[in-house]
């Protein structure tokens, strides 16, 4: 599994989108022959990845958000982040 | 009860295509291009399927690229939401035309290869300059902002040149590479003796794939659609018969399959004389193998039928005559020996000429 740094910049690959969809009442992530369903803490994240906003940033922003131990929102971003990565969806 | 929609339309716009591939997945009896529906029959079906819940759009052939309104409905497509998705011999785009078609919003584009090597490509596919011209349009693709997917049909007269293909694939950046082998149903069910590769060329690509899956993880995706013969265990066709995919031929056809037809007395109703939902969750040929209820033993009573539900049921069809058997790639069908002893004795003679895919 590859490991992104809390530096790291990443951002949907081309051929990648987000959107909601209304049959489903759900977010998802469609990429080549690819459909997931985002639950509302993946979209929350996907949703601040901007290429310009670093991971280190984006999870200090969602700590604050959801009032949440900034530790434990950097190891749950960092695990869907690295997923997303080795699916070859986002890229930095 | 109302099924969950599907998340795939697979809009087949023609059966027209330049390239004769020997393994092509139309069916034998070609549609003729007056046979075909207009533009606005395809914006109906596009509107209907986003509404029903498809989340992809894949325009599909025959080659699309021969239908002079594909960038209208591609922006059609993309103006409702969908993901558009071409799947293209690419042997008749250039940058114009490609430019065009990333400007009506298209995603992704799915470029065949019948080869690492243009001596190899060109004569599968019975095209003069086919490879050359793949190349120079596939690495247009990501250039103009766009997926590209390589997808290599590969089988015994090309499987040596899966490592070439590979290094193609990275060298064209293209995010995602389908290595797959060939389904033998149709055309390439006609030409299985000149296609099927022996165990051990298997081997050595299944390790090849997987090696290269570990080395180039976060790179390259790679999918890998295993060879039905040579398996033992059958694989959930299309995800489950009228589960996940709808598939609509060049003449309005919806079918749960683009192998469907081969199934004699299954009717299929066509798009704009049937609302598509209404199609998808009540027609006779979606209902008809959707689910379980219709399996004979021992898929009924297998642990498994959820999972692969009983496998593929044109193949069945095709290698048992019945077509709620087993599908005889499962080790519990007792056709499953002598249909795999059969395939090896081909594999292991000579390969014979190709017939290749005319009209």
């Amino acid at each position: 599994m590859s490991s992104l740094p809390l530096t790291a910049v990443p951002r949907l690959k081309p051929g990648v989108r987000r959107r909601f969809d209304p049959a489903r009442g759900q977010n998802v992530l469609l990429a080549p022959e690819r459909v997931l369903m985002l639950d509302d803490i993946a979209n929350a994240v996907l949703e601040k990845l901007d290429g310009v906003t670093s991971i280190g940033s984006l999870c200090a922003g969602l700590a604050t958000t959801y009032e949440t131990d900034l530790a434990t929102v950097e190891a749950d971003v960092l695990a869907l982040l690295d997923e997303l990565l080795s699916k070859g969806m986002i890229r930095t | 009860m109302m099924p969950p929609p599907p998340l795939s339309l697979l809009a087949e716009l023609t059966h027209r295509c330049p390239l004769q591939c020997p393994y092509c997945a139309n069916p034998l009896e070609l549609l003729k291009a007056g046979a075909e529906r207009d533009t606005a029959f395809w914006r109906a079906v596009i509107e209907e399927a986003a509404a029903l819940g498809v989340l992809q759009v894949h325009f599909s052939g025959g080659e699309p690229t021969l239908r002079r309104d594909l960038a209208e409905l591609v922006r059609h497509a993309a103006q409702a939401g969908l993901y558009t998705n071409l799947i293209t011999s690419a042997v008749l785009l250039d940058e114009a035309k490609l430019t065009t078609l990333a400007d009506a919003g298209l995603d992704h584009v799915q470029v065949s290869l019948q080869g690492a090597v243009s001596a190899t490509a060109d004569r599968v596919a019975a095209y003069a300059g086919a490879h050359a011209k793949k190349l120079e349009v596939a690495r247009l693709v990501p250039q103009l902002g766009m997926a590209l997917t390589l997808n290599a049909v590969v089988h015994r007269q090309n499987l040596e040149e899966l490592p070439a293909i590979i290094e193609l694939a990275l060298d064209l950046d293209a995010g995602r590479l389908e290595v797959a082998h060939v389904q033998y149903h149709g055309w390439a069910a006609a030409n299985r003796a000149a296609l099927i590769p022996d165990d051990a060329m298997l081997a050595k690509a299944d390790a090849l794939v997987a090696a290269k899956r570990e080395e180039l993880q976060g790179r390259l995706v790679i999918d890998y659609v295993l060879p039905d013969l040579h398996a033992d265990l059958p694989k959930a066709c299309m995800g489950g018969w009228g589960s996940r995919f709808v598939n609509i031929a060049p003449d309005g056809r919806v079918l749960p399959c683009h192998a469907a037809d081969s199934i004699p007395g299954l009717s299929f109703e066509r798009a704009g004389e049937r609302p598509l939902p209404d199609i998808w969750a009540f027609s006779e040929a979606f209902q008809k193998f959707r689910g379980t209820a219709w399996m004979q033993e021992p898929c009924s009573s297998c642990a498994l039928k959820d999972v692969d539900f009983g496998g593929c049921r044109c193949q069945a069809l095709a290698l048992v005559g019945d077509v709620t058997a087993p599908d005889p790639v499962c080790h519990r069908s007792s056709h499953h020996a002598r249909i795999r002893a059969e395939a090896l004795s081909e594999a292991a003679a000579p390969p014979p000429e190709f017939r290749f895919r005319r009209m």
